[in-house]
Parts: C-alpha cells; sequence; structure tokens
C-alpha cells in the first residue's frame, strides 16, 4: 500500500544525496584503516619487536586507535550515512537542514576521529575504554551530536509519513542514548583551558561503574541499537519483504532499550563495585537475552518466502549470516555475565573473541550488507561491479572471523584455567609468564584471522570502487544468469 | 496496548522523550546509590591523595595506555589473592581520577606490585622488558629514561584535582613543585615530603641523580602501588561494603 501511495505523490525536494555517498566512502576508507590497526596491534601481541621502541607505535597507544576506529570512525561513518539515507526515504522529507548542516556534520564527525587519532598517537588519553578522547573533543563531539540530534529529529517532524518507520525508532534511541551517556561518562574538570590533560569528576568505583554504564551500552545503543535500524530498513529492502512482525518490532525495542542500560555492572564482577550492582547487571543482562533473540527472529523471519535470494543476493548473505552471528554474540554474552563463568572469563581473551564476533560477525556485516546494496543506488548503477567478488570477500572474510574467534576461545578459557591451577602440592601452578607463552600460536592465528578479514574489505573496496565508476564485469554463471534446471 | 501505540509512533517528542525516560532508569537506580550509601566505600586507614611525583607517573601510566593490558583490581578469588595479595578495596581507588582497574590482563595485575621488586629491576624491565623476563610481550618503554619531567604546571593539576574532591590541602598545593623534585632527589631532606606522604618511595629511581626524568616518576609511582591502607589497624566490620 505504500509503494502504491509512494509512486502516486510526488517528491516535495530532492534528498540530500552527496553527503550520504561521501559517508559510505568515508565507511570503506575507516573500515580498512581500524582492520588493519587491529591486525598490525594482534601481530604486536605475538611478535613485541613490532612495538619498534619508539612511543608512539606501541601496543598501549594503538589500541585505542583500533578500537575507535572500528567503533566510531567505521560504524560511526555508517551510522550517520545510513541515518541520513533512511530517514529521508522513510519519511519522505528532505533532510532538515539540508545540504549545509548534513556537510557540517560530514566534516565535523571526520574531525572528532582526527583529534582523537592523533591525540591517541601522542598520549592524549582520559583511561576510560571506548571514550579515551579528552575533554576538547569531547566537547567538540557533544556540538555535532546536537546538530545531529536537530537534523534527524527534524526530519521526523517533517516527514509526509503518518508513521515513523520502525528503523528510526532504533536511530533516535541510538542518538539519545549516545548523547546521554557520553555527557555523563566524559564529565571532568580541565588543568587549563590550554591544556590537553583533565581529571575525571568521579573516582574509584563510582568512576568504574559510570565508565562501564558507559562502555556496555556504547554496545548497546552504538553498536546495537543503530545497527538494529540498519536491519530494520536494509533487511526487507534487500528480500523485497516486509518486516516478519509490528508487534515484536515494538516489544524488541522497548524492552531493548530498558533492559540494555541496566548491564553495564556485569563488567565488575568480583570487583570493589558493591554485589548488589553486579547482581543487578547480572541479572538484567540474563534479561536481555531475549529481546535480542526477538529482535534476530523478526529479522531472520523476515527473509520467509525470500530464502531462495540468499542464493542469488551475497548482499543479502552478508545481512543475514550478521543477524545469525549478532544472535549468537547475544548468547553468549548474558552467558558471560553469570558471576560464576565471568571469574573465569574476566581479563582473558574470551571477552576479545566475544567482542569480536559483534563486531566482526554483526556490525562489519550488517554494515558490508549495506553497502552492497546502497552504492549501486546511490551511483545510479544497475547492479555491483562484481557479484563473484561479494562472494569471495563474504567467505574469506568468515573464514577470517571463525579462526579469530575460535582462537581467542581456545587462549582465553586456556588462560583463565592456567591462572587458577594448582599442583598437587596446593601451589599455584603456573607463574604469570608461563600462561603469556601459552598464548602465542593463538595470538598468531588471531592475527591470521585478521588478515583474512582484511583481505575480504580490500576485496570490497576495490569491488565497490568500481560498481560507482559504473563498471561492470562480465561474468559467466552469474546467479542472475542461472536458468531452472528441469528435475531429473 | 498496540493500538496506542500508534500515538507514539505519530509523535517524534513523545517518542523521544519516553526513549530518553526508558533509557534513563536503569544508570539512575544503579549509579546513584554508590554516591549516598555510606558504606560503598570501606572504613579503613592510610588512604592518602598521590604526592606530586607519583602523579606524575600516575598520568605517564595513564599516557601510555598501561591499563590496556595490567588491570589494578584484585579479585577475592583464592588463586588471585594468592597470586596477586589481599583483593583490591574500593577505599584504596578513592582518590583515583579516572579508575585504573582495568579489564583485561594481558600482563598481571599491578595493583600491589609496590615493593614487590627493587627500582632497579623496573628500570631494567621498563627499558628492555625482554632483559628480565625472556617471553614477555611487553613493549620497550626505554624512551622514558631520556624525557625530563616539567615541574611547573603540577600545582594546577594538584588544584584540578580537589575540584573534583579530592583532599590536597592548601599545603600540599604550595608545595607541590618543590615536593615533587624533593622526592627524587637522594640528597634532599625528604621529611617534609614523607610527611604530607606517609609512605612515599624515596631517592632516585632512574640510576642518575642528576635529573629528573619520566622514568622516576613512573617507578615512585609504581612503587607505592596497594601499600597505603594499614590492613593490620583495619577493623573487619570496616570492609563490609
Amino acid at each position: 500500500m505504500t509503494a502504491i501511495a509512494a509512486s502516486a505523490r510526488p517528491l516535495p525536494e530532492p534528498y540530500v544525496e552527496d553527503v550520504v555517498r561521501a559517508f559510505v566512502i568515508a565507511t570503506m576508507f575507516w573500515g580498512v584503516a581500524a582492520f588493519a590497526a587491529g591486525v598490525y596491534i594482534a601481530f604486536q601481541l605475538a611478535f613485541p619487536a613490532l612495538n619498534l621502541g619508539l612511543e608512539w607505535t606501541t601496543f598501549g597507544r594503538l589500541r585505542p586507535l583500533h578500537t575507535s576506529a572500528a567503533i566510531f570512525a567505521f560504524g560511526g561513518n555508517a551510522l550517520l550515512g545510513s541515518s541520513i539515507y533512511v530517514v529521508q526515504r522513510t519519511c519522505r522529507a528532505r533532510l532538515f537542514g539540508g545540504e549545509a548542516t548534513a556537510w557540517f556534520l560530514f566534516f565535523g564527525y571526520q574531525l572528532f576521529i582526527l583529534l582523537a587519532a592523533l591525540g591517541y598517537v601522542f598520549g592524549v588519553t582520559q583511561s576510560k575504554e571506548y571514550a579515551e578522547p579528552e575533554w576538547y573533543v569531547d566537547l567538540w563531539l557533544t556540538l555535532v551530536w546536537v546538530v545531529y540530534l536537530v537534523a534527524f529529529g527534524g526530519t521526523l517532524i517533517k516527514r509526509e509519513e503518518p508513521h515513523i518507520y520502525v528503523a528510526n525508532w532504533f536511530y533516535l534511541a541510538f542518538i539519545v542514548t549516545v548523547a546521554m551517556l557520553h555527557i555523563v561518562n566524559n564529565l571532568a574538570v580541565p588543568v587549563s583551558f590550554f591544556g590537553t590533560k583533565s581529571y575525571s569528576l568521579f573516582s574509584g568505583v563510582q568512576d568504574a561503574l559510570t565508565q562501564w554504564w558507559y562502555g556496555h551500552n556504547a554496545v548497546g545503543f552504538f553498536l546495537t541499537a543503530g545497527f538494529l535500524a540498519m536491519m530494520y530498513y536494509f533487511i526487507p529492502k534487500q528480500a523485497n519483504r516486509p518486516v516478519y512482525s509490528y508487534r515484536l518490532s515494538i516489544v524488541h525495542f522497548w524492552s531493548l532499550i530498558f533492559l540494555y542500560i541496566w548491564a553495564g555492572p556485569h563488567h565488575l564482577h568480583y570487583t570493589s563495585l558493591p554485589d548488589w550492582a553486579a547482581t543487578l547487571g547480572m541479572v538484567f543482562s540474563i534479561m536481555l537475552w531475549m529481546p535480542s533473540w526477538g529482535g534476530m527472529i523478526n529479522g531472520l523471519m523476515t527473509l520467509s518466502g525470500a530464502w531462495d535470494k540468499l542464493r542469488t543476493d551475497p548482499g543479502l548473505r552478508f545481512s543475514v549470516t550478521a543477524v545469525a552471528f549478532y544472535g549468537m554474540a547475544t548468547f553468549e554474552g548474558p552467558v558471560m555475565s553469570i558471576r560464576q563463568v565471568n571469574a573465569l572469563s574476566h581479563y582473558t581473551d574470551w571477552t576479545i573473541g566475544h567482542v569480536h564476533s559483534g563486531a566482526l560477525g554483526w556490525n562489519a556485516f550488517i554494515t558490508f550488507g549495506m553497502l552492497y546494496y546502497i552504492v549501486p543506488v546511490l551511483w545510479k548503477r544497475e547492479r555491483l561491479y562484481s557479484l563473484k567478488l561479494v562472494s569471495l570477500h563474504f567467505w574469506i572474510a568468515t573464514l577470517g572471523i571463525l579462526l579469530y574467534i575460535t582462537a581467542m576461545w581456545v587462549s582465553g578459557i586456556m588462560q583463565g584455567l592456567m591462572w587458577r591451577a594448582y599442583d598437587h602440592l596446593g601451589f599455584l601452578q603456573y607463574s604469570f609468564v608461563e600462561t603469556v607463552e601459552a598464548m602465542h600460536p593463538f595470538y598468531v592465528i588471531r592475527a591470521l584471522g585478521g588478515v583474512l578479514f582484511l583481505t575480504g574489505a580490500l576485496i570490497m573496496a576495490y569491488n565497490l570502487w568500481r560498481t560507482a565508476r559504473g563498471d561492470i564485469r562480465a561474468e559467466s554463471g552469474a546467479p542472475g544468469e542461472l536458468k531452472p534446471v528441469a528435475a531429473v | 496496548m498496540f493500538i496506542k501505540h500508534a500515538t507514539i509512533e505519530r509523535n517524534t517528542i513523545l517518542l523521544g522523550v519516553l526513549t530518553l525516560l526508558t533509557v534513563a532508569i536503569g544508570g539512575l537506580v544503579e549509579i546513584v546509590p554508590l554516591f549516598t550509601i555510606q558504606t560503598t566505600i570501606e572504613r579503613v586507614e592510610g588512604m592518602r591523595p598521590y604526592s606530586p611525583l607519583e602523579l606524575t607517573g600516575r598520568n605517564i601510566y595513564i599516557r601510555e595506555g598501561c591499563y590496556v593490558c595490567h588491570s589494578q583490581q584484585i579479585r577475592p578469588l583464592r588463586d588471585e589473592v594468592e597470586r596477586y595479595g589481599h583483593y583490591s578495596l574500593a577505599a584504596e581507588s578513592m582518590y583515583d581520577h579516572p579508575f585504573q582497574w582495568g579489564s583485561k590482563r594481558t600482563g598481571p595485575d599491578v595493583a600491589r606490585v609496590g615493593g614487590k621488586y627493587s627500582n632497579e629491576w623496573h628500570v631494567a624491565h621498563l627499558v628492555d622488558p625482554r632483559a628480565v623476563v625472556p617471553q614477555s610481550i611487553m613493549p620497550s618503554y626505554a624512551f622514558l629514561a631520556q624525557k625530563p619531567v616539567d615541574p611547573t604546571d603540577i600545582a594546577d593539576h594538584l588544584k584540578a584535582l580537589s575540584i573534583v574532591g579530592v583532599p590536597y590541602s592548601d599545603e600540599m598545593i604550595a608545595k607541590a613543585r618543590a615536593d615533587l623534585l624533593t622526592q627524587a632527589d637522594p640528597n634532599a631532606d625528604t621529611d617534609g615530603v614523607l610527611a604530607r606522604y606517609p609512605k612515599a618511595a624515596v631517592g632516585d629511581f632512574d640510576g642518575d641523580p642528576t635529573k629528573l626524568t619520566e622514568m622516576d616518576a613512573l617507578v615512585a609511582y609504581l612503587q607505592m602501588l596497594g601499600k597505603l591502607v594499614e590492613f593490620d589497624r583495619t577493623q573487619p566490620g570496616g570492609l563490609r561494603q
């Protein structure tokens, strides 16, 4: 019905699209940069000589560079670009504030990334994980974010459609909640107006919980709610099917945003945080399993009657595999939030593996699916340059993730068990450094997994670049040319 | 219920406000009581603010991202207490802006590393970790020994910390610069520093008494970690949260 209505009414104004193309290019660029940085620091853990003995290239300074590049540069550009694309189409309205606002968002956000990245390399950091940028960068991001909220919310208000589409609920929750988290967690007093250093307003146990309330919900709202918005728009588009269940969307949305916020304290089991707070975090983390899987079901079941498209559309294959990884990571997360499991997993590589099954399997894959859909649309091309390269990317990247997460499961659980192992006389069996030595082969395997994932991203960048240029690769047996074969 | 939801999804402001209210609840319930419940911080003897030199070292620890691989939070588990010492107390990080509990142990916990190794060991280890621990994967921090500490704005750091609640006295702030230089000077009279900052490690740290380097500051910080609380003067009830 919507489609009929859409074709009947003319567009009032053209959509803002140049800037979405810029966001797409930035997403690809920062994606490759983030994966490359990750591969490099992964090799540093296997071969410490790669720290080079320089202050700017140590693991301690490059690790925040990698995490911020992945979350805020790659993920952030994907979210800003896709949200501007989606909100205009689902509201049938031009972006509030128009081209100028959109370009301010683009360059303002890239400036935030550059200021943060330069800071890390030169040792300017608050040391709060995923909130490392210092006070002056935080203030700049706050300004950019307010403009983002006004542009997005303004577009919703002037929409031509009667209802706000479900993807926009998730984008709005992402924008509003990240604003709240960012402001509270970064409250600090600068040492001087012209210096970079500041001191956090909170200390010790209160600072720790504020940080993990922020940190876990950076996952919950930046990496989950925002990317679920992508799922709710692009999977129905790719599958050419409506969202499986409207009611499930409503339940999914409100229960997810209500429960997620409570889960932060599960990062602080057995620490100096009072037990009541850690227990609350654990209970809500387990409850969170339900909305997470409700959302996964809503995404996967959208393919009802269109599963055959998985064979012919490798872009959709990325999106659907992403939702499957989302389901796996949101199952593993509640398990790891249980106090007794956490006693083993905390401080080990298991956490790193868990994060990457989410970041690579869910966030990156749903973004790849989005990019493979959006680039031919934005550059007005008939189709992608090569579907075979998409397929190749899919299998290389999937293999890379599997190497990565299995290596981290083994090394994490092994190290956790080695730390607590006792010999027959009742002494600790292993010195700490023996457990470090045991990690080596798994650090090498993990780094190789990263190399595969990076290779896949480079293939994607090439494919999308050729697509944007308007090239089409002649491919024999391309899925679109498959002819039905009579059953024998 | 689902019919009424149509009202929400037709009104941008309503949707935004309800979303903000929904996401605000969890944080309010979990974080606010940590500031109001008195027993969140244990009642123990011996905690004091960092000396200017220790604070400088701590800022280097933060700058280099040491927290990325080293935790400062010993859990009350049998193996951790045997490996690292008494489990960490909330009181021990009450003056930590920001906290440095960490989330990953690529290297060992350092919450109680103070006094476990000599200054010479720390310097040798920071300059070339594999010279003293062949299997180590830690980066080299030799450059710290070449970088002088700039003492000019240390009082501003203490002032900023006193704004966020660290009990630095006027005397501590006034003498911050002198204390910074004195603590690492093997020929200086350190009585004043030790009166203001009991249990501080004093003397030359980096093997070069002629200049004050970032190596001095970092080692001075590492050598006091976990040593402040006087467990023999603490009542069992005082540890109850």
